[in-house]
């Protein structure tokens, strides 16, 4: 059957949609769709109803635009379907097939499967990218800014600027969260009875994940029997009717799947108790600072008193901790997964030392926790000490020293007192030869200390600063984070053993140039338009940094083109 | 800062009101050279206020007080207090650098071998006991005496012998020395830090060290003889001061031991006799050693003794040994015959309970032993080993202490009990004798050390009903006083739950102990509390009950983690619920009134905001050693029974509950869920700073009123907190506190003169 569509606009939906002909995949008549009766195509790429004795279309959903599908539960007296939308809205069809309940679950299944089947072929690659990209530089302003200094003056292209400079973003973001595990989720499966004296579990994915992450000895069982063994259902009924689930039951159950993995976790409970604890305000064993031999002191030897204890609940007790442990361990692991290549390959370095360092870290630990505990932090003082701050009143005066012409008033009285000092001091004055230093030395020191010199050096640049005015400065932050980011992948060229480094060197090297004509050279020209006094001094530094940057470039190119001849 | 005369350096900038008021008190005390007995609330610094007031008083008065002997009672708190001791010194000689008169403080921690040996081989060893026997292998004069002569065969342990050679001469510089510094110190010059600690705490200022070291009479004799009477004691923690007492002085007697000390006694014999062949000379000398007298006989060197005689220093005989016992052959018959003896003694149906004095009848009339032999048994056999030259002690353990029951048996006839048990109470079929020699009054103990120092500081958070420790330490203090808490925001919850949602009422009495209802109820009170409180949540019970639904709702909350008999498991699941607390995801601990938890752990602010008490943690009263002592009790000091066992219970419920409040900015929710809690007779027995807070409308709640008022109190805590609500109310700065003073001082003014 084929449709032919007209064009028309879709009500609600804002946009127009193009001729076309579409294979009808599937119609269902009997539709309600906001109260009104209709007719539910699904097509090619889009679902569609229509209304009776209509002939637009007034719902159209393409199949892109589709995040997932909901269906009624059974039992429910509507039997309905809804879709749910990437912006978030959702259209919902009730199938009222006169024929009665039975045909319009059918209706409504037939749907169901067919879209179950469409729709994975339309998940949108592309646009979740885009708009992954965009979350990134909307969260990352630096990254913004790159964006704009690099890509959008078309230094550098978008493909590789995401390749490349956002690479480590992008790896940052994608590290998805993990799912932690619920410390009630053995108890969550509640089972239920069927009727026939058996019981029935209800076992989702995330509980199996969860099982897995807790006990990972299951999951290496699991892997072992599952796919040649056992059938998936078989190894989960084994499972809960092993000793392992109902630990507190005693069993008699002598072979069984899972006592070797009851086994191991007991195993790796005893490896962490022998290896101690670090903490000692926690270390219970070591509290007791006598050790005198059993028999002195009226206690109760704690020996004896467990054997004599109910072991059932000895192992439901121990079972329930062990739990609790192994649900901790599951969350802790998956925090850290990249870390502990890099530690180890530190260890291997240090290799021998490793045992002190071991136990001067431990000691510290142990220090830093005692310390926690003594301080009574409301007791102490934690009002910062305020530094008196330097205050001028006249910079330039602190700066450059006084200044001719600077007005300053003194009164002739003032004046010839002074005058009268000086000479007093000079006719009080005698030479301390002793202690000059020869003349060649004073002048050299004379002459660092004039500008230029290198005791000087950092005067005409602290001048600079003051002159800046802010939103400058900001400019020329960007300006060093974008040149300094190029900067970063150039070098990291060098030196060029593949052939992809060379040809990325080639390209940084273009890049660079690109910058400097679109950015640099713009914004030289701004400075000396709008900021004459500052002149090329600003931008001294950056320039210096390209220079380098296009000598290296430079050498390395003279050399290859000597080697190929 | 000035107290009552007394310039103190307090190393804060703050001082809370009561740390003052501690301060003064034990001042007070101290200038009436007398005994206290102080209690303050934990977590509110009462260590630092100890430590600055006396430091002070030995700074300005160095005539009447000459050293501290700090005691406390488990391993972290005796570190926390040196920790705290070296900021202190820090601080004071910071303020004090100007002035010429420096007089140096040389504060030191002592602690058993295993804390402190360096010896590479020696502290692998994970159990205390055998690091002793190994070091003693290696240091006793007999076995340097054969490295000198054989020096390839015989292995000593250098860190002693560098000790031996320099260390004495040598006056450790004046500074606060932890344990692991103590160790780096000794390390460094090849000295053992365990024999340096030794001998340095008979010349520091300040010694800090676990009780056991003064109040247990075989390891007090060797460690503390020599300190001086002009020292001030104080014992921290000292709650349960009276359980270590009674601990140090009795002996329980099993059959492995009576087997164990058999074969002893036949390696003995086996020794003396191949020693007599080979060397006659040795055990001729020790006869003569023994005629006259045994001091001469232990004019030995420090590594020499292992355990010293278990009776007090003012029993100590001058007497000769007795001639029957002298040499070597007789006394091995004779302690052959006392464990023959015993063996027979175990060999019971049927309980047996008997003053020391009609076991010693018994002794002279089944075996032919008499007293006066007995007596001089645990001297005898530490000279017959020296003698024979046997190294590892370890292996003759089960001797020493059956030669130790015997010195005491015969020495102490008051305050002590014999109690035979031919079974376990929980499992009567199995044959299991075991004999208690228990002693049942305390002040045994303590009394040398109340006798020989001039102040002993009895302290603690909970002591409270204070009258009661005068009573069953035998002793008058000059100073008794309960400090509460100065708070400017309600930060402690008592409440006490009498009934469930259902009304019946909760509670742990034997009789309902089992029921299905309380049993609910009180599995409903952890979970409601569970579900609204943050973070960590104690829970103290004083049995096993459980019940699958509880938990299978409290996991859906938080982690649960339980107690077990075993320290290391524990350790590792305090670990975990410490981790848990802070990942934010919150943790149930369940644990036991009496157990190591609730003596040594803290939970301090996020790991305990809740700690709920389940039932009264009264001790297993059927214990025929307990009822021995109450009866004594009774008899000696007219304690009610009833008494001492709500007193014993209550100061359990206070440390417990106790723990989860560690400081004026921490704050928690202690939930008493037994309807007999809200008697009088048990709340007054509360710690007072407890009891303020416990109103009359807080005392007989359902559970579900508890978490209502729960609720709205845990949302006022959560507001944010800061100084200033503190500053004039609860915490004081040096001027508020001069003024303050002042105005006491007016306010005393008229009242002194009414007097006069």
């Amino acid at each position: 059957m084929k449709f032919l569509f007209r064009s028309h606009r879709v009500e609600g939906e804002g946009h127009v949609m193009t001729t076309s002909s579409e294979d009808v995949l599937l119609q269902i008549n009997h539709v309600r769709f906001k109260k009104s009766d209709g007719t539910l195509y699904v097509m090619n790429e889009r679902l569609a109803w229509i209304m009776e004795n209509r002939d637009t279309v007034s719902v159209s959903h393409m199949y892109t635009e589709i995040k997932l599908q909901k269906i009624s539960p059974d039992g429910k007296a509507k039997i309905q379907l809804q879709v749910v939308l990437h912006d978030g809205t959702a259209s919902t069809f009730h199938f009222v097939n006169p024929l009665g309940q039975q045909n319009q679950i059918k209706d409504r299944d037939d749907v169901k499967d067919l879209l179950q089947h469409l729709l994975p072929k339309f998940k949108r690659k592309v646009n979740k990218e885009l708009e992954e990209k965009n979350r990134l530089l909307s969260e990352n302003p630096t990254l913004l800014q790159l964006y704009r200094d690099l890509v959008i003056t078309q230094v550098i292209s978008s493909e590789e600027f995401w390749a490349q400079h956002a690479s480590q973003y992008a790896q940052k973001q994608s590290q998805k969260q993990e799912i932690g595990v619920s410390g009630a989720f053995l108890a969550d499966i509640k089972p239920q009875t069927d009727g026939c004296n058996g019981l029935k579990y209800n076992l989702t994915a995330d509980i199996i994940e969860s099982i897995f992450k807790t006990y990972p000895a299951v999951r290496k069982k699991h892997l072992e029997y599952v796919p040649h063994k056992l059938s998936e259902s078989e190894f989960w009924t084994k499972f809960f009717q092993s000793h392992y689930f109902h630990r507190d039951r005693i069993h008699a159950g002598t072979k069984d799947l899972f006592t070797e993995c009851a086994k191991l976790d007991d195993q790796e409970i005893k490896r962490d108790i022998s290896a101690g604890i670090k903490d000692p305000l926690v270390d219970i064993t070591s509290f007791e600072d006598k050790n005198l031999d059993e028999g002195f002191g009226n206690s109760v030897d704690k020996s004896t008193q467990s054997q004599s204890g109910n072991i059932v609940h000895q192992n439901m007790i121990k079972r329930f901790n062990q739990h609790s442990i192994m649900v901790m361990k599951a969350c802790q692991n998956a925090t850290p997964p990249n870390l502990p290549s890099v530690d180890n390959s530190t260890s291997q370095t240090n290799g021998s030392c490793t045992n002190s360092d071991d136990y001067t870290v431990n000691l510290q630990h142990k220090k830093m926790r005692i310390q926690e505990k003594i301080t009574y932090h409301d007791l102490e003082d934690t009002s910062l000490k305020v530094t008196s701050r330097l205050s001028l009143s006249k910079v330039e005066r602190y700066l450059h020293g006084p200044m001719p012409g600077s007005s300053i008033s003194i009164s002739p009285e003032e004046l010839a007192y002074s005058h009268q000092q000086i000479r007093r001091e000079i006719e009080g004055w005698n030479s301390h030869k002793t202690q000059l230093i020869n003349p060649a030395t004073a002048v050299n020191v004379l002459g660092e200390l004039t500008p230029g010199g290198i005791l000087m050096k950092g005067y005409a640049q602290d001048s600079l600063a003051q002159m800046v005015p802010p939103d400058l400065e900001q400019e020329i932050k960007n300006l060093y984070v974008s040149l300094c980011e190029l900067l970063r992948h150039f070098w990291a060229c060098f030196p060029p053993t593949t052939t992809s480094l060379e040809e990325k060197a080639v390209h940084m090297h273009e890049a660079l140039q690109r910058f400097h004509s679109a950015r640099l050279k713009v914004f030289e020209d701004k400075i000396i338009r709008e900021y004459t006094p500052l002149s090329q001094h600003l931008t001294s530094h950056l320039n210096q940094l390209l220079n380098s940057a296009y000598r290296k470039f430079g050498i390395w190119h003279q050399r290859k083109l000597q080697s190929i001849r | 800062m000035d107290v009552d005369g007394l310039e103190v350096h307090f190393p804060y900038d703050y001082i809370y009101p009561e740390q003052y008021a501690y301060m003064s008190e034990l001042k007070r005390a101290i200038d009436a050279k007398g005994h206290c007995l102080l209690e303050m609330p934990s977590g509110t610094g009462k260590t630092i206020s100890l430590l600055s007031l006396i430091l002070a008083y030995m700074r300005n008065r160095p005539g009447e007080v000459t050293k501290l002997i700090y005691c406390s009672r488990t391993v972290p708190e005796i570190e926390k207090a040196v920790e705290e001791l070296k900021r202190l010194v820090a601080y004071v000689l910071k303020e004090t650098s100007g002035e010429k008169d420096l007089r140096p403080v040389l504060g030191l921690v002592l602690s058993s071998r295993k804390n402190l040996c360096v010896h590479p081989e020696v502290s692998k060893e994970r159990e205390g006991r055998l690091v002793d026997g190994r070091c003693h292998s290696l240091t006793a004069s007999h076995v340097r005496e054969r490295h000198r002569i054989n020096p390839s065969s015989v292995p000593i342990c250098t860190y002693y012998e560098g000790f031996d050679a320099q260390g004495r001469d040598s006056i450790m510089p004046p500074g606060v020395y932890a344990l692991d510094d103590i160790k780096k110190y000794a390390a460094d010059r090849g000295w053992c830090p365990y024999f340096l600690a030794r001998y340095t705490i008979t010349h520091a200022n300040i010694v800090v060290y676990s009780y056991h070291y003064l109040l247990d009479p075989k390891i007090a004799d060797v460690v503390s003889k020599e300190l001086s009477k002009s020292s001030v004691v104080v014992f921290d923690e000292a709650h349960n001061i009276d359980n270590v007492c009674t601990d140090s002085m009795s002996v329980k007697i099993n059959r492995r031991i009576i087997e164990r000390s058999t074969a002893n006694l036949q390696l003995l014999e086996k020794t003396v006799s191949e020693m007599k062949e080979a060397d006659v000379r040795n055990l001729r000398e020790e006869y003569e050693r023994m005629v006259q007298g045994l001091r001469d006989a232990s004019a030995a060197r420090d590594t020499d003794v292992f355990l010293s005689n278990p009776i007090l220093p003012d029993q100590i005989l001058e007497e000769a040994v007795p001639g029957n016992i002298r040499m070597a052959e007789h006394f091995l018959g004779f302690l052959k015959r006392f464990v023959e003896y015993l063996k027979t003694r175990l060999r019971v149906q049927h309980v047996v309970q008997e003053s020391p004095a009609s076991f010693l009848r018994d002794c002279q009339q089944k075996v032919c032993i008499e007293r006066k032999p007995l007596r001089f048994c645990a001297e005898r056999l530490s000279s017959l080993l020296k003698t024979l030259e046997i190294a590892d002690l370890t292996d003759f353990s089960p001797i020493i202490l059956i030669t130790h029951l015997a010195t005491l048996v015969s020495t102490y006839t008051k305050g002590f009990t014999i109690i035979v048990e031919p079974f376990d109470d929980k499992t009567p079929s199995v044959s299991n004798p075991i004999l208690y020699f228990s002693c049942l009054d305390s002040s045994i103990a303590i009394k040398p050390v109340f006798n020989r120092f001039q102040t002993v500081v009895i302290t603690s958070g909970t002591l409270s009903p204070l009258d009661m420790y005068p009573k069953i330490l035998d002793f008058h203090p000059v100073i008794m006083s309960s400090f509460t808490m100065t708070l400017a925001r309600q930060c402690l919850l008592p409440m006490i739950v009498a009934k469930g949602n259902d009304q019946v009422a909760i509670s742990s009495k034997f009789e309902t102990r089992e029921d299905v209802a309380v049993v609910r109820n009180y599995g409903q009170l952890l979970v409601e509390i569970a579900t609204i409180v943050p973070d960590g949540v104690v829970c103290f019970f004083t049995s096993y009950l459980y019940d699958q639904g509880v938990i299978d709702s409290l996991q859906k909350n938080k982690l649960l983690f339980i107690e077990t008999q075993d320290a290391a498991e524990t350790s590792l699941a305090l670990l975990n619920y410490i981790k848990a607390c802070e990942s934010g995801r919150g943790a149930v601990l369940l644990s036991v009134a009496r157990g190591k938890v609730s003596e040594g752990v803290d939970f301090d602010h996020h790991l305990g905001r809740a700690v709920l008490m389940f039932g009264i943690p009264y001790v297993y009263t059927q214990s025929r050693i307990l009822k021995a002592r109450l009866e004594y009790l009774r008899d000696q000091f007219q304690i009610r029974e009833g008494d001492f066992l709500t007193f014993d219970a209550m100061r359990h419920a206070a440390q417990c509950v106790g723990r989860v409040l560690r400081g004026k900015t921490d704050y928690g929710i202690m939930i008493f869920a037994d309807k007999r809690f809200s008697r009088a007779d048990k709340r007054t027995k509360l710690p007072k700073w407890i009891q303020e807070h416990l109103k009359d409308s807080l005392c007989n709640l359902s559970t579900e009123e508890c978490v209502q008022i729960a609720k709205r109190w845990l949302r006022q805590m959560a507001q944010p907190f800061t100084r200033d609500d503190q500053l004039g109310i609860s915490l004081l700065t040096p001027e508020q506190l001069i003024e303050r003073a002042a105005k006491e001082m007016k306010e005393n003014d008229p009242l002194a003169i009414l007097a006069n």
